[in-house]
């Protein structure tokens, strides 16, 4: 036994650390407040850039379809079209491709495949290879993350030197058997709807899959041992239980890559064509908001810089209208189930 | 079953009754099983054509991109039309530096906005307006960051500049790292908080000597995923740093670069390392480095008012050259790209811990 | 432990085929011994991975009479109660050696469709968990699923009447399963399960989560519905398997191997297990010396 030396004595904090708490505490308040404020300058700052193009063009500059510097004439309903358009394609795409990886995923048929192959072989419990299954489940979702990794401009890029050349024989093929369908009604010269809605699903498809793969887990297991339990087969609780259990993560993710799809700005001015043309056609050239910003802000003098900004205000109302839609019915759909 | 007996309460069932024993027979070719069958396959399908084009990409690019790479392609400018040869040296260092101003700017605020969400003031009414508009700007069109930067700063200060791009940026890093950083502290199971309450310590002492370091490998990871996302991100940088042809702030880089570099690697390491005591010390040498970088920016910053090149933006404008060799600077420009996000994302994901990987 | 790395033994069957002598050999006119026996389990030796988890237990399950499982907890009378309907086979790595005969055909053959299997031998379960749908669409789920063509809404009605349900929710079929109290929802569970009509219910501890109360309903509920279907119960409750059982297995937990393997000590009339049991540790279990 050591001595017994003079106990600790407890005493109040001191003056330094009230002092430290405090400022701690009011950087916290302000860096808070300083997120909020600067949602708020952003709106009103683009609103500010974007009001003289607003009260000059008014209404007609929304449903105009004319981008004519040299008439002065100015329209963006082409524009919101394509937005509209190559977004909604892309999500179909995507949330198809994405639920399904996320149906692959959370059901566990990668790990129970690669079970299988290895039982096959009987080394199914051996210390090196037991683990396996779950290591390859893993690097698929890895996999699937990292395809969210890759810049937009990159994927730009592979969509002009591989995805077009790549499609283009056969939405030609398309485009010259089914002409008097008004969805192949022109053919894919280069640039065009269906590229760039192919390179949104892409990037879509690791926000749709993930969110819908928590979801699908968070089904609880009881709820699946009772449909088995009935003598439902695997697809048959899929389809009946667990998808209809999970419906409100999978739409959320939906509308969330949906509001992701609509801002994407890359990938579309390189995909898309830059032309103002208002069409049905998947393989004709159309442009986006986002893309009509990009191409031409570079070199805007300032009467542009302020119609430019006017279409940027209408695509954050597009977009926040999108996100708040999506998280009140969101809200509501929550709000429901904590009821039951 | 293939006959339900008759609902009749009263009668006592003979146990054959209604079952066929053929009826258990495995056969794949009962519709149910067939349709089962479909749908695997079908999946398994989707499942490949989704990770085909990750594939495609990272050989395209490690193809096309992999034949650029020399020493020029690093130190070199940009090539002009009918030029041969050149690298994107000066889209590297203006990229580098835009994404360490912009993460500058913004982890400070995404980190202490985030303790304000996970431990100051969760139920008050101004977390409820720091939520919104954090779920807001995480789904904000990058390019709508750029104009705003564009009339925010680049119309203010009369020119493009990197501190514009970096300002950009740094709109689309702070809500990432603050969700990030709340959920990471939230995690923090609350018997270690309420030990550390009950043990005296103010609210800063529980923050910073039991929250932050118990986070820290959540919060890290949501920092790295937001500055590799930050790296490839071209729409804010097209109308707030332009394009340059030269070297921007070359001779100050260097030294901004290494306490850079030694901050992430420290960082790195402490969450790395399950010591308590030792990880705190290297946490403290972390922020002190950060603290050196960023006074050092905000000092050299006058150098940084001028148009800056960016990988990004250089793929870009290359991507629609009519010239082969600039076609080619941006398949390197790519790969250069490519390989730092995905690096940066893998040994992101590798330290998430598994609570929050789940 | 001998045949881990056979490759073939992931559910190694005790006959590779059954002839009609054996389907014949369930029927009650084939022979007093085993006349009434609906589900004839044969366990010898049951794996999860590596882990051995249940070895050498034969229980009969007899037609029309309530067979309850007893014994600690970890002994394996869940693993072995959900064998019957092949419930294990949705666990990776597990591993059958042995055979479960249901009405003379063993239903771990290779031929054998486990999803049919659990269309006749339904399952309730320890947490009730009912479908996040409608009270009507919960109990409908089984009926659309078989394809069932008659009146669903009268099916409905029955089942909900046998789980002695009906009263309270006649009112509300449209209102979500989950707005049900805890042993409503159980009740619900059990009225979903009878609505197709199992030859067999297995009940997996099903008033673990419930109060006195709503236990003593499930329980009246058992006793009727044994009229009309045979059923098997996990019990962690020795007066629950004492009020409701007419037959009893007691399983323990053998350590001597390595690892806790469980094994069946002694079956029987309830009435000797409960006044006369012939083993040791089911005497000390009775009385109460561990748990």
């Amino acid at each position: 036994m050591s001595t017994v030396e003079e106990p600790v004595s407890a005493r109040p904090p001191t003056a330094g650390e009230y002092a430290a708490n405090g400022a701690f505490r009011w950087s916290c308040y302000g860096f808070g407040a300083l997120v909020v404020v600067l949602l708020a300058y952003i709106v009103l700052e683009i609103f500010r850039l974007g009001w003289p193009a607003m009260q000059e063009r008014g209404l007609a500059f929304v449903v105009g379809t004319v981008w004519d510097p040299n008439r002065n004439e100015f329209g963006i309903l082409p524009e919101i079209w394509g937005t509209l358009y190559s977004s909604l394609l892309g999500i179909l795409i995507g949330s198809v491709l994405g639920v399904a990886v996320a149906i692959f995923l959370a059901e566990g048929f990668v790990a129970a495949g690669v079970f299988w192959v290895l039982s096959r072989f009987g080394l199914q419990y051996t210390r090196l290879w037991s683990h396996f299954p779950e290591q390859v489940e893993t690097f698929v979702k890895t996999l699937i993350q990292l395809l969210a990794a890759i810049p937009s401009v990159v994927y730009g890029l592979w969509g002009i030197f591989v995805v077009i050349p790549a499609i283009r024989p056969m939405c030609n093929w398309i485009h010259e058997g089914l002409s008097g369908i008004p969805f192949f009604s022109t053919a894919l010269s280069g640039p065009g709807i269906l590229p760039a809605a192919i390179v949104l699903a892409i990037m879509v498809l690791p926000i749709i899959t993930s969110i819908s793969y928590e979801a699908l887990v968070a089904v609880p297991p009881k709820i699946r041992e009772a449909s088995f339990g009935l003598g439902a087969t695997r697809w048959e609780t899929i389809l009946g239980v667990l998808l209809p259990t999970a419906a409100p993560g999978i739409f959320g993710a939906i509308l969330l890559a949906f509001g992701r799809a609509l801002g994407e700005t890359m990938a579309l001015a390189m995909l898309v064509g830059n032309s103002n043309t208002l069409s049905l056609s998947l393989f004709s050239p159309a442009n986006t908001i986002a893309a009509l910003l990009a191409n031409n802000f570079g070199e805007a003098g300032d009467r542009e810089v302020s119609l430019l900004m006017y279409a940027a205000l209408v695509l954050l109302i597009i977009t926040l209208v999108v996100n708040i839609l999506g998280s009140l019915v969101l809200q509501k759909l929550v709000v429901k189930e904590g009821k039951r | 079953m293939a006959t339900a007996p008759p609902p009749d309460a009263g009668q006592v069932p003979d146990p054959f009754e209604g079952i066929d024993l053929a009826d258990l027979e495995k056969s794949l070719f009962r519709p149910r099983n067939l349709f089962g069958g479909i749908l695997t396959t079908l999946m398994f399908v989707f499942t490949i054509v989704a990770l085909y084009p990750l594939f495609s990409v990272l050989m395209t690019v490690i193809v096309r991109g992999g034949r650029e790479i020399s020493m020029a392609l690093f130190t070199e400018l940009p090539p002009a039309a009918f030029e041969e040869g050149g690298g994107i040296g000066n889209a590297i260092v203006g990229t580098l530096i835009m994404v360490g101003l912009a993460s500058l700017i913004s982890v400070p605020v995404g980190i202490f906005a985030g303790i304000f969400l996970a431990e100051v003031g969760p139920e008050s009414r101004l977390a409820t307006f720091v939520r919104f508009s954090a779920k807001v700007l995480t789904g904000f069109p990058s390019v709508l960051a750029g104009v705003f930067a564009y009339g925010a700063v680049v119309l203010l200060t009369g020119g493009f500049s990197a501190v514009a791009g970096a300002i950009a940026l740094s709109i689309l890093i702070i809500p990432m790292v603050l969700l990030t950083s709340e959920e990471a502290i939230r995690m923090v199971p609350s018997r270690m908080r309420e030990a550390a309450i009950g043990m005296g310590c103010t609210q800063a002492q529980v923050v910073r000597s039991v929250l932050l370091p118990t986070a820290f490998p959540g919060i890290l990871t949501g920092i790295m995923l937001a500055v590799a996302r930050a790296a490839g991100e071209t729409a804010p940088l097209l109308f707030t740093a332009l394009f340059s042809n030269n070297f921007v702030g070359y001779t100050s880089l260097l030294p901004v670069v290494v306490a850079l570099v030694a901050m992430c690697v420290l960082m790195a390491m402490s969450a790395l390392l399950p010591w308590q005591p030792r990880l705190r010390m290297l946490l403290n040498l972390g922020v002190v480095a950060a603290a050196v970088a960023g006074a050092y920016f905000f000092v050299a910053a006058f150098e940084f008012m001028e148009p800056t090149a960016s990988l990004a933006v250089l793929i870009y404008n290359f991507s629609a050259s009519p010239f082969e060799n600039q076609v080619r600077m941006a398949w390197a420009a790519a790969l250069v790209l490519v390989v730092v996000v995905l690096i940066t994302n893998v040994v992101a994901q590798g330290l998430s811990p598994k609570q929050v990987r789940r | 432990m001998s045949d881990i790395h056979n490759p073939d033994a992931h559910i190694s069957a005790g006959h590779p085929k059954s002839s009609p002598d054996q389907i014949r050999a369930g029927h009650p006119k084939s022979g007093p011994a085993n006349g009434d026996v609906i589900i004839d389990c044969n366990l010898h030796e049951l794996y999860y991975g590596q882990f051995k988890a249940v070895r050498d237990t034969h229980i009969p399950i007899r037609k029309n009479k309530i067979t309850a499982f007893i014994g600690p907890s970890g002994c394996g009378k869940s693993t072995v109660l959900r064998c019957l309907n092949r419930m294990n086979d949705l666990v990776r790595g597990f591993r059958f050696d042995g055979h479960v005969h249901f009405q003379g055909r063993n239903i771990y053959d290779r031929s054998i469709d486990p999803v049919a299997v659990r269309r006749h031998i339904g399952m309730v379960f320890q947490q009730p968990n009912p479908f996040n749908m409608s009270i009507y669409n919960n109990v409908a789920f089984g009926l659309r699923l078989n394809g069932y063509k008659g009146s669903i809404a009268e099916r409905v009605e029955q089942a909900l009447r046998r789980a002695a349900l009906w009263d309270e929710v006649k009112d509300k079929l449209k209102q979500n399963g989950l707005s049900l109290s805890g042993g409503q929802q159980q009740r619900l569970c059990i009225a979903r399960a009878v609505a197709t009509e199992p030859k067999v219910l297995l009940m997996d501890e099903p008033c673990s989560a419930l109060d006195p109360i709503a236990t003593r309903r499930i329980e009246e509920l058992m006793t009727e519905l044994k009229q009309r279907f045979t059923i098997a119960i996990v019990t962690h409750n020795l007066q629950q398997a004492q009020r409701v059982a007419d037959e009893t297995g007691f399983l323990y937990v053998d350590t001597t191997q390595g690892g806790r393997t469980g094994y069946l000590v002694e079956y029987g009339s309830s009435q000797q297990i409960f006044q006369d049991p012939r083993e040791e540790p089911t005497k000390q279990y009775i009385r109460g010396e561990f748990s």
